[in-house]
């Protein structure tokens, strides 16, 4: 009797407090202790140095982490003569909002922009799919041949991407049995980025903590396995969707070689790709800061509005990792 | 990590169905749904994950440029790398940049994560701050940087640093200098990230420790040194071989910042497989150096494995 009982009081328990912990990690609720207790925080010597190291800390982490961005947005609107002769001084010399209408059009910043737009949703939509379909599978349908596809996913987080490189740029030049090439065009960047184990654990792992009870009854009730993904497990797993998602597009905005190789012509490529050429072409400095600065600010402001959700996610990525 | 996936609920499920396997059950309990599922999974890992690991394999033993068929040429592939004369330079300089970034590098994060989580106010702002430079790409960061690095007396680092006296120096334009900036820029982008998933790891650490070694008189450094650090122990252990990992196979840093100058002193074994691939078109010889990369990273893991696991278990 004690074997029957056991897994059936466990589960739902451990299934309530599991999809919690990854989520909401210590912000909402007053801290714990860390090393410094409270009647430590009231010794004079130490209240002064915490406030000193805390100011110091305060002014490192603006100098290093803003301010490159704020020279960036003050160099974009600046004549490039006051940028070279006077970095630093160009805070205080006077607008030239025409750097950035040149970079948008001259440069053609602005399509590539579209580009990059367009190449993010698209691999963060393929990254969905294939992620969400492989964890479904192994997480709640479990089909006999699970473990060899589950091991073989795992497999690849534990090789060195380097080792795949060239062969999957020659994949894509001419695809095996297909015989097509992807080169210049979407797909290329697309469905490698579908691949992704990573993410797999992460959703694996999410939608093993829904309780199962929830599945029972819809199948008790009739629905079928489509039916319970679309109507119970994605809707309840919306926040590392989110996260996913998140991560997602900022990660494949940063990307640059792999763009590079695949997409040669001018009028698909993304704005990494697009930056460097800009850079090494003559145009004016100017302008080449006016671009840096519209390719940083999606990326920057997607960060600021949904700040908890991307130190969330990269916090838990840690947890999987470790 | 794969035990724990998906072990327990196959054994008991193949017993009981084992007897009467027939093609009408199985459609019906599930199993054509599971087939539907598993085909976008299997096509896009087979064509772009698992796929070409093995043709990566097959080409470092072949010769190909694409128009003639290949043609299995044994081991001469590696034979060309390994006596090719930049070897051992793009290896010294790759094991330089590991070396920086593992000592400047690694206790930023940890330094910065031991202090934010100590904050009681703000340490969202201090978190948000911290991430910021993982959210830039890196194109765009690296050009900033480029232009902050100019050796003149005017580039922004160089002015910045003369206002104290310092410099000018000559940053990515001197062979001894060049790499250090690079992994100054590296330490910049990377340890926000890092930083956040230390502070998340110092979360799950036991509070009482802190209580019982203050109620015995150990100080704050103390404590820090002997419960917060050895609770991060494997948190630490993992990150420094992930970021082992990732320094090894470095590639748009220097490929943007100097393109392996000056005097190749930032020439590193991705940028030798790059030019070897897609400035030579010489596949055979940038798979055979790939799969040696991977192979000594590979052996670098299950050494640094079995040698933390003594350490952990101690």
């Amino acid at each position: 009797m004690s074997i029957v009982d056991k897994p059936l009081t466990a589960a739902p328990s451990q299934a309530e407090t599991a999809p919690a912990a990854p989520v909401r990690r210590g912000t909402d609720q007053p801290k714990e202790r860390g090393v410094i207790s409270a009647s430590d925080r009231r010794r004079p010597v130490v209240r002064t140095w915490f406030t000193a190291i805390q100011t110091i800390l305060l002014i490192g982490l603006i100098i290093s982490g803003l301010g490159p961005l704020l020279w960036a947005a003050k160099a974009s609107v600046s004549t490039s003569n006051a940028i070279v002769s006077d970095p630093m001084g160009i805070w205080f010399t006077p607008n030239e909002w025409g750097n950035l209408l040149l970079a948008w059009n001259g440069a053609k910043i602005g399509s590539s922009l579209v580009n990059t737009v367009i190449l993010a949703v698209g691999s963060t939509l393929s990254t969905l799919i294939v992620s969400v379909a492989a964890a479904y599978l192994l997480s709640v349908l479990r089909p006999k041949w699970g473990p060899i596809l589950s091991g073989a996913i795992l497999a690849t987080l534990f090789l060195p991407g380097v080792i795949s490189f060239v062969p999957l740029y020659l994949t894509i030049l001419d695809m095996p049995l297909l015989h097509i090439s992807l080169q210049d065009t979407f797909w290329a960047v697309w469905l490698p980025a579908g691949a992704s184990a990573f993410n797999v654990v992460v959703l694996k792992r999410f939608f093993d903590s829904i309780p199962r009870e929830y599945m029972e009854a819809a199948k008790i009730d009739g629905a079928g396995p489509m039916r319970i993904l679309t109507m119970i497990v994605l809707p309840l797993s919306r926040p590392i969707l989110g996260v996913i998602m998140l991560l997602s597009v900022v990660g494949s905005w940063k990307e640059f070689l792999w763009p590079m190789l695949v997409l040669s012509n001018p009028d698909l490529q993304p704005v990494s790709v697009m930056l460097p050429k800009l850079a090494a072409g003559n145009s004016p400095l100017s302008v080449q800061m006016a671009a840096v600065f519209l390719s940083i600010l999606v990326p920057v402001v997607l960060f600021a509005i949904f700040q908890k959700q991307f130190l969330r996610g990269v916090g838990s990525a840690g947890g999987i990792k470790g | 990590m794969s035990e724990s996936l998906d072990a327990a609920p196959v054994a008991p499920a193949r017993r009981r169905r084992r007897p009467r396997a027939n093609l009408g059950r199985w459609a019906k309990g599930g199993g054509l749904h599971a087939v539907l599922f598993a085909i976008p999974v299997v096509l896009v890992y087979l064509y772009f994950s698992w796929g070409p690991v093995v043709q990566g394999l097959a080409f470092s033993f072949q010769k190909t440029n694409l128009i003639r068929p290949a043609e299995w040429v044994g081991w001469s592939n590696f034979e060309y790398v390994l006596s090719d004369p930049g070897l051992v330079q793009a290896s010294l300089n790759t094991a330089y940049f590991a070396l920086l970034a593992l000592v400047f590098g690694f206790p930023i994060p940890i330094i910065l994560a031991v202090l934010i989580t100590e904050l009681r106010k703000y340490d969202t702002l201090y978190n948000a701050l911290a991430y910021l430079p993982a959210v830039v790409p890196p194109v765009a960061a690296i050009l900033l940087w480029k232009f902050f690095y100019d050796p003149d007396t005017t580039g922004l680092f160089n002015s910045v640093l003369g206002w104290f006296g310092l410099g000018p120096y000559p940053w990515l334009n001197d062979a001894s200098s060049a790499m250090p900036s690079i992994v100054i820029y590296a330490t910049w982008a990377g340890a926000g990230s890092t930083a956040i998933i230390y502070i998340a790891a110092l979360s799950t650490v036991r509070t009482e420790l802190y209580e019982a070694a203050e109620i015995d008189g150990a100080g704050i450094w103390r404590r820090i040194w002997h419960i917060t650090l050895p609770q991060l122990r494997n948190v630490i252990f993992v990150m420094m071989l992930l970021q082992l990992i990732g320094t090894f196979q470095i590639f748009t840093e220097p490929f943007l910042f100097t393109g392996g100058g000056p005097n190749n002193a930032t020439q590193t074994i991705l940028l030798k497989i790059y030019n070897y691939a897609f400035v030579n078109g010489d596949f055979g010889a940038a798979t055979a150096l790939s799969v040696l990369l991977a192979l000594a990273l590979g052996l670098l893991s299950a050494f640094y494995y079995f040698v933390t696991r003594r350490w952990s278990s101690a």
